[in-house]
């Protein structure tokens, strides 16, 4: 496709991201901290309406012992092209630091000890950080536990999420009911539409009578509640106001409400994004999102970058450049028959020449495909077939990388957060 | 006339469904067991052709005359199974012009409905053929659901009377006197439907007489009485793609060949085949090649499958037969007519007969004349009724009303939800709760699975097949562990976790010979799903016990291992 670029002037920056994940929002953050000009451009939606918005850091080593009590402990001894191992443990700490001062409303920083935390499919996994809104609800926590679902949600089947967990061994009881949800929404209404009655707080009919959203809630659940100290709900308890909603169904149960991370559209997820969004905005670097980069022009450094716009190209030109994109999941990571490749500037991924050597037969085997991805050099600088560094000036952050499974491990939040602080703070530094 | 005979029909596919289905209704007693689910074998690993008689209009006029009568039978008997979205047979420049003319005269012998269509008009009708071919024949060939024609089947036998044993492997013919007098059946969870967990048992059937309707596993049955059942398995590779990219079925118009035929099927389109002769019906290797030829050939017919998603590839094995004198190299010139072994005759070995060889088409017509042969045995004059009764589901079945307002769908659902189960729509869709959707994909709602649930146990395979529930784009990514909690309604926790992760384990399957592209992001959003955010492949529930007290219990929470060691020494249960 050719499109109209001459006589463009470039957009110009210190430092631009490719991506508005949690590896590129980290990276523009901690590049903005650093006191560089930065800019951030995003094309699609990000994985993190996906990812359950817990933060992990490392649940699991790579040969699957744990879950693990302290993830800084086993970061030394991970393998060399762990991008834990190109940053150093420091960094990661470093990182995590950066992280809670942005999001404040996360906890978990007062111990560098593991949570456990119930899943919506009943089972429970090892984490860093979790959202203030799930702290009531840890798995080490020992008080007896009523988990409400909603009849008309499939995600959440509290009294099956109970048992399982209970099958887990976690050390209180647990129960769950299910219950209607006040007012009609429709049976196959997405969660933001319950989060929305809440943060508004509408009225509901409740047998003829006008009740507010929030008190119509916890009516419903009052009668249910037997000697348990705390209630959680599936992430639906809000967008714009969690906590409000939490305080307000708190008060009139007379108990803790926690909520339990859900899969996509994840609430949790979408509030992380939003409050990574804000803190970028208040460090003054400036966004662009909704446009992909679709070209480039450079050979050992890369000069600019073309940002598709309403059918034009629009040059961006800047110093430094991190490639934060994804991996297979946000398609900073792409395949076809042949091969495995990086769609932006085409650096090299590493993968097997057969892509029936790209999976195991089972089904949480050792998949190769899950840490295919971009190989660095210790500067995060990604590297060709031969080990040098592609671009002199690119660096790379968050699951574009190589060299680890995410899934496994539970490590995707904590790798994008700390490759994203190194990337974005080191090619601030070199920008200067 | 004595008391009534007890058959015993081996094999729950297609044709052993049909066998079961038409003894019943004449009022025999029938036990049918499977070793798997329904449509286990070859049945459940077909393209879902209705075949219009096309296809053999040249080679083999038997077969496709065959093939048009139940063609029409089919799509009155069990319309709620098929689509009649009617098939061309493409010519491009390089094919032979003396075979399409064949194949149209050859149709038209058989009485087939033919006619040729230019190369724009078939372009008109199908837009994403290639642009240069010659022309076509059009036919009315068809998609066919086999899974839903199946349970159909056996629902039918059931309402009949007969007995439905899945998950029942057979394990021994009984032979008493020189006569097969029973089978040996291992169930894998005891007798009735399926409930992961509970024990199973061997159980020893009687039966006055036994029907090994076993497909490319016949030869299996006959060794456990020493008999030789000749069958030779070949197998055939189907790749299935995410959307549609034709609405009706596009044949190769050239003789038999390799990657010849697109199948609109459901939400997709299913290509095939190959045809190539295996020792095992279990185990053979199922390999790229083939995946990859079924997408490059035809290409040539319709060029965006080039680039096009496929969400999984599967095989199935054709049971066919020949009589041992004529000696094919070639598995494609083995007939695909059927034959009825009687062991008596055959093998002087009475009290069983072997159905081998066929077609899925004309499975109704097989179980007729094996149930003729049944019923000659015992003396018993009854007329085969399956060709006049309508299928569960496609009983006086003819407007489709307006359910979406009806059961508080929205539309798309509810037109699929209705056409999928025809005319038990009322009394599956019709529930006093909220009845959300549970697979996106495929749009299948809480009544169908509940329902599925109520004919299947705690099989949730079982289930997929009856309502299509996983079978979509995702593959069981968004929906898995709905289906799971769908089941904990009815069944214990740890019966719905060991029924989830088959269910997870079955869909990994297919899915891998399609990991490239589109489908290998899905994949690996999949993975993520299950083993990040519901972290199902560390579970604690199937592994080693945790110590929850070496965890963080929360800020100012007793518990945690870095400020109150002392805590995790009672196992922290006294923190409150």
């Amino acid at each position: 496709m050719s499109l109209p670029t001459e006589g463009q002037m470039a957009i110009e920056s210190e430092v631009l991201v490719i991506g508005g994940g949690l590896g590129g929002l980290t990276s523009a953050l901690a590049a903005a901290r650093e006191g560089a000009d930065v800019r951030l451009v995003s094309y699609k939606q990000s994985t993190l309406r996906q990812a359950s918005g817990l933060v992990d850091v490392l649940g699991y080593t790579p040969d699957g012992d744990g879950p693990l009590t302290d993830p800084y402990e086993a970061i030394p001894s991970l393998p060399a092209e762990h991008p834990y191992r190109k940053v150093g443990v420091g960094t990661v700490r470093d990182a995590m630091a950066l992280f809670d001062d942005a999001v404040p409303t996360y906890e978990g920083e007062h111990t560098d000890t593991n949570a456990l935390l119930p899943t919506h499919g009943g089972s429970i996994k090892p984490t860093a950080r979790y959202p203030a809104g799930a702290s009531a609800g840890l798995a080490s926590d020992t008080r007896d536990t009523l988990l409400v679902g909603i009849e008309e949600m499939v995600d959440f089947d509290a009294p099956h999420v109970a048992a399982h967990l209970d099958a887990t061994g976690v050390p209180f009881d647990v129960r769950g009911e299910t219950i209607r949800f006040p007012g009609d929404l429709r049976a196959d209404a997405k969660v933001t539409r319950y989060a929305k009655l809440l943060d508004t707080n509408s009225e509901v009919a409740v047998r003829g009578r006008m009740v507010p959203a929030r008190e119509a809630l916890a009516q419903r659940v009052n009668p249910l509640l037997e000697d348990e100290q705390r209630v959680g709900f599936p992430a639906i308890l809000g967008d714009d106001n969690p906590g409000a909603i939490r305080d307000s169904l708190s008060d009139h149960l007379g108990v803790d409400v926690f909520e339990v991370p859900m899969g996509p559209p994840s609430l949790p997820g979408l509030r992380l994004e939003d409050a990574l969004f804000s803190a970028l905005d208040e460090a003054g670097a400036s966004i662009e999102t909704g446009n992909p980069v679709v070209d480039f022009e450079g050979e050992d450094r890369i000069e600019k970058v073309f940002i598709e716009k309403n059918g034009a190209k629009i040059p961006n030109s800047a110093d430094q450049y991190v490639l934060a994109t994804g991996g297979f999941v946000g398609k900073g990571v792409e395949s076809d028959r042949e091969g495995v490749y990086e769609p932006v500037f085409d650096c090299h991924v590493p993968h097997a020449a057969d892509r029936y050597d790209w999976f195991d037969g089972e089904l949480f085997g050792d998949h190769e495909f899950a840490r295919y991805g971009v190989a660095t050099d210790d500067d995060l600088r990604p590297l060709d077939a031969s080990d040098d560094s592609e671009f002199e000036n690119l660096r790379a952050a968050g699951s574009v990388l190589g060299g680890y499974d995410f899934a496994a491990e539970k490590s995707g939040s904590g790798v994008s957060i700390a490759t994203g602080y190194a990337a974005g703070q080191r090619a601030a530094q070199e920008a200067r | 006339m004595g008391p009534t005979p007890h058959i015993a029909v081996i094999g729950g596919g297609s044709t052993g469904a049909g066998i079961a289905r038409d003894l019943a209704m004449r009022g025999l007693d029938v036990t049918l067991v499977e070793q798997g689910n329904l449509t286990h074998g070859t049945t459940g690993r077909m393209h879902g052709l209705l075949h219009s008689g096309g296809r053999y209009a040249v080679s083999d006029q038997a077969s496709a005359t065959e093939c048009i009568e139940e063609n029409r039978v089919l799509r009155d008997i069990a319309s709620h199974c098929v689509e009649m979205t009617g098939g061309l047979f493409v010519k491009r420049p390089e094919d032979s012009e003396e075979y399409f003319q064949k194949k149209l005269s050859g149709c038209e012998e058989c009485g087939i409905p033919a006619e040729v269509v230019s190369g724009e008009e078939a372009r008109a009708m199908e837009p994403h053929l290639a642009k240069d071919i010659d022309k076509a024949i059009s036919v009315p060939d068809g998609a066919i659901d086999p899974f839903r024609l199946v349970v159909a089947n056996a629902a039918s036998a059931q309402e009949h009377g007969a007995r439905i044993e899945t998950h029942s492997k057979v394990t021994d013919l009984l032979v008493e006197s020189g006569e097969v007098v029973g089978i040996e059946v291992e169930h894998d969870s005891g007798p009735g439907k399926r409930v992961h967990g509970t024990e199973g048992g061997t159980e020893q059937i009687r039966a006055d007489y036994v029907v090994n309707a076993t497909g490319a596993w016949a030869g299996r049955i006959g060794d456990m009485a020493g008999l030789d059942i000749e069958v030779r398995p070949s197998k055939g590779v189907m790749t299935i793609m995410n959307i549609r990219q034709v609405d009706t079925v596009i044949n190769r118009c050239r003789p038999k060949g390799d990657a010849d035929i697109v199948v609109p099927h459901e939400t997709t389109a299913i290509l095939g085949t190959t045809d190539e002769e295996v020792e095992d019906p279990e185990d053979y290797p199922e390999e790229q090649w083939e995946v990859d030829m079924m997408i490059d050939t035809l290409s040539e017919l319709i060029p965006m499958l080039d680039e096009a998603r496929t969400i999984r590839s599967f095989w199935g094995v054709r049971p066919l037969y020949e009589p041992p004198d004529v000696g094919s190299d070639d598995p494609t010139d083995i007939t695909r007519d059927f034959f009825l072994l009687d062991h008596d005759e055959r093998d002087d070995l009475p009290g069983m007969t072997s159905i081998v060889g066929g077609k899925f088409t004309t499975y109704r017509m097989m179980g007729e004349q094996i149930a003729d042969h049944v019923c000659g045995k015992f003396g018993i004059d009854a007329d085969c009724r399956t060709a006049d009764e309508p299928l569960p589901g496609s009983e006086d079945f003819s407007v489709l009303r307006d359910y979406m307002d009806e059961f508080g769908l929205r539309s798309p659902i509810g037109r699929r939800s209705v056409e999928r189960l025809g005319s038990r729509a009322d009394e599956v869709l019709k529930t006093d709760g909220p009845n959300p959707t549970v697979c996106e994909c495929e749009g299948v709602t809480r009544a169908e699975i509940q329902d599925a649930i109520e004919g299947s146990g705690s099989d949730l395979n079982a289930v997929r097949i009856r309502t299509r529930a996983s079978m979509g784009n995702c593959q069981g990514g968004f929906c898995s562990h709905r289906m799971a909690s769908e089941l904990h309604s009815e069944y214990d926790e740890p019966v719905v976790r060991e029924a989830w992760d088959e269910l997870l384990q079955e869909r990994w399957k297919g899915q891998r010979h399609a990991l490239w592209g589109e489908q290998l992001s899905q994949a690996a959003l999949n993975y993520a799903l299950h083993a990040t955010t519901q972290n199902r492949d560390q579970d604690p529930a199937d592994g080693d016990p945790v110590d929850f007290s070496a965890f963080d219990s929360g800020r100012g929470q007793t518990g945690g291992s870095v400020d109150s060691a002392d805590v995790a020494a009672d196992g922290g249960t006294n923190g409150y």
